[in-house]
């Protein structure tokens, strides 16, 4: 199918349009000075003529001089906290069942979160065990997914590999152009379900040079991203890393506070509670987030197995960047810079690897590969 | 623990699912095996080596491996659990008749289908006895399938050791060749004084034809495995069974990694190969 164009109106439209098909539409707002991702009683909640200044540690709105609705990279918050929400009770000894979930329709979803939302569904979503929650809600959902043309101070997506081009998984994909002639989105089709929606905005078949130019301006933020991975296999980097000295380095600047773990779209580690009532009679259980920065994350009887924050810190970024290939067969990191912007101490994942690189490059990995020791 | 009716039936994957306790037996100050029925639900049957998440009543879930050879045919379940916190504390407490939820089985097994036709060489360290007791059970129910059978089995006291009774008549059975040892004896033991290590350095094995299951504390399985590699066991043929935190035991809740393994889901039986590597690594 060929692409359409709605104008602000048409946006207008869909947002009223996924309302009045039942779904709870969520999107990003402007709140507590920070874009914040909350429900949308229209298109006007969008945050309009807003953007963000980010750096590591750093975050701040700013306005822009246009009336762009999605002229900002990644807040502190993203889509897995409506696919996989902080506490759930996930059992009660009454019998009661957990509430049938929203229809959640979500607004200016971008590339990376896009696919953080894939590398959940790897992780909850599959294998022996789903998490049937998390699949009812996935499978309900309703994407509007946004196309960066401009990126983020703390964005690597290109990286990654995962934007800012969209990819696959949304129902409807925008891209945001702002000229003389006004504001209006370029509109994909990735969906059956997208294009029946698409069918009752206002709309017209997008000209071939504005396709020409979207697409360009998509590609040319591609180029405009000022961090990247280390070249090479950061999987086997990680692993030829284990001993090395900049966990140290990187321990005495992280405070093992868990925020990164917190705004990674794709962490997912949760810790089980047990209640009870003060009686002792009804009983529940919630699932809520955890973070492997937390001291008793790994307790066993007789102690902590990660005690030192540099093997906290090592096991974030080990697991992020290597180990979750072995254990669900992708990254978990997508790119999206939060960890970046809301660690206090401003600590850089992409840094950190570069550095990790640079050591194993000066002979790091001339040792023998520790899985060819016999101890 | 409140007397507790049990609950209705639920679809959660994280749900319990309620188990009353048919016997207890003490097995010493310490440690007590709990035999669980179903009430109505019951769980698919546990292998030896998998785990069970076993839930106290409002107190708490914990991991626990299975300690007996379940009995497909009402569906029993053992579990030997030593009082070392609140949930098993709870647990270890539970008389017959009290209802606990269970979750599982969980995890990997010993895969002592695998080994038909080979020696077996089993480490247990102190509660480790435990999760390989079925092993032990079950090789001897078919022993004809098995060539050489071999326990060595360690505590730290006499007054620690787990299934004296059994464990004392496995090394008058002429079919297996069980060693009891401990750190420090006392009045009565009549067997050896030291470390697993010991009686494995001393044994004679075809490291060809042997597979070593090891359960115990992390060093003293390190420890035992080397000894076996000295004999010229390849770390394949080494099977041990590794600890971490569990809350799920499904694979969602991340506590139990280590390093690339998800030990709820590629453990808790690991391969010394894969083992080795990680646990050299401190803190990994």
């Amino acid at each position: 199918m060929t692409s359409a164009v709605i104008d602000a109106t048409g946006l207008q439209q869909l947002v009223s349009t996924l309302i009045e098909h039942g779904y709870k539409v969520v999107g990003p707002t402007l709140s507590d000075n920070a874009i914040v991702l909350a429900e949308l009683k229209s298109a006007d909640d969008l945050p309009q003529g807003w953007g963000v200044d980010v750096g590591p540690g750093r975050y701040r709105l700013r306005r822009r001089d246009d009336d762009a609705l999605f002229g900002h990279s990644a807040g502190p918050q993203s889509w897995k906290q409506f696919l996989h929400p902080p506490r759930q009770r996930v059992w009660s000894s009454d019998g009661a069942q957990p509430e049938e979930p929203p229809r959640y329709a979500f607004i200016g979803v971008r590339a990376c979160d896009l696919s953080a939302i894939q590398i959940l569904n790897g992780v909850l979503g599959v294998g022996a065990h789903a998490d049937r929650g998390f699949v009812s809600r996935l499978r309900r959902i309703f994407v509007v997914a946004v196309n960066c043309t401009e990126p983020g101070g703390l964005c690597f997506c290109a990286s990654m590999g995962t934007g800012p081009q969209v990819g696959p998984g949304y129902d409807l994909a925008l891209t945001e152009r702002i000229d003389a002639n006004g504001r209006r989105y370029l509109v994909d089709v990735g969906s059956d379900a997208g294009s029946d929606v698409l069918a009752t905005l206002p709309h017209r078949d997008a000209e071939q040079d504005e396709i020409h130019s979207a697409r360009t301006d998509v590609s040319a933020a591609a180029e405009r991203m000022g961090r990247q991975m280390p070249d090479g296999d950061l999987r086997e980097l990680l692993v030829a890393s284990r001993e090395s000295p900049r966990w140290d380095d990187v321990a005495s600047r992280c405070l093992t506070c868990g925020n990164c773990t917190m705004v990674c779209p794709t962490c997912f580690c949760t810790s089980t509670e047990d209640v009870t009532d003060l009686a002792g009679d009804h009983a529940e259980r919630w699932m809520n987030w955890a973070s492997c920065y937390e001291f008793d994350f790994t307790y066993i009887h007789g102690g902590t197995v990660r005690q030192s924050g540099e093997s906290r810190y090592r096991h974030w970024i080990t697991h992020k960047l290597g180990t979750w290939h072995d254990q669900f067969g992708s990254t978990g990191c997508v790119g999206c810079g939060r960890c970046i912007a809301w660690c206090p101490t401003g600590i850089d994942i992409t840094e950190e690897m570069n550095a990790l690189a640079g050591l194993a490059d000066d002979g790091f990995r001339e040792r023998p590969d520790p899985g060819d020791a016999d101890d | 623990m409140t007397d507790v009716a049990a609950w209705p039936a639920a679809s959660s994957a994280m749900a319990p699912v309620p188990y009353r306790v048919r016997a207890r037996s003490v097995e010493n100050f310490e440690s007590a095996t709990v035999w669980l029925e179903p009430i109505e639900q019951r769980v698919a049957s546990p292998l030896p080596g998998q785990f069970m998440m076993l839930y106290a009543f409002g107190v708490g879930e914990i991991a626990m491996s299975v300690s007996g050879v379940p009995s497909s045919a009402d569906g029993t379940i053992a579990h030997t659990i030593r009082s070392v916190g609140a949930v098993s504390k709870a647990l270890h407490d539970a008389d017959a008749g009290t209802v606990v939820g269970v979750r599982g089985p969980f995890g990997t097994d010993w895969g002592l289908e695998s080994c038909v036709g080979r020696d077996l060489v089993i480490v247990a360290g102190g509660c480790g006895l435990a999760p390989v007791r079925p092993v032990i059970v079950q090789a001897l129910a078919r022993r004809s399938g098995f060539g050489r059978v071999v326990l060595v089995a360690g505590s730290r006291t006499p007054e620690q050791f787990l299934f004296r009774d059994e464990a004392e008549g496995w090394t008058q059975n002429p079919r297996l060749d069980a060693e009891l040892i401990v750190d420090a004896a006392g009045p009565g033991w009549q067997w050896q004084i030291g470390l697993v290590t010991e009686p494995l350095r001393r044994l004679t094995v075809d490291p060809r034809r042997t597979t070593a299951m090891i359960c115990g504390p992390e060093p003293m399985m390190r420890f035992s495995a080397l000894a076996l590699m000295e004999h010229g066991l390849a770390a394949n043929d080494i099977r041990v069974s590794l600890e971490r935190n569990m809350q799920c035991g499904i694979g969602w809740c991340g506590h139990c990694q280590l390093g690339p393994l998800l030990l709820c889901r590629d453990g808790p039986v690991v391969g010394y190969d894969v083992a080795a590597p990680l646990l050299q690594v401190k803190e990994l």
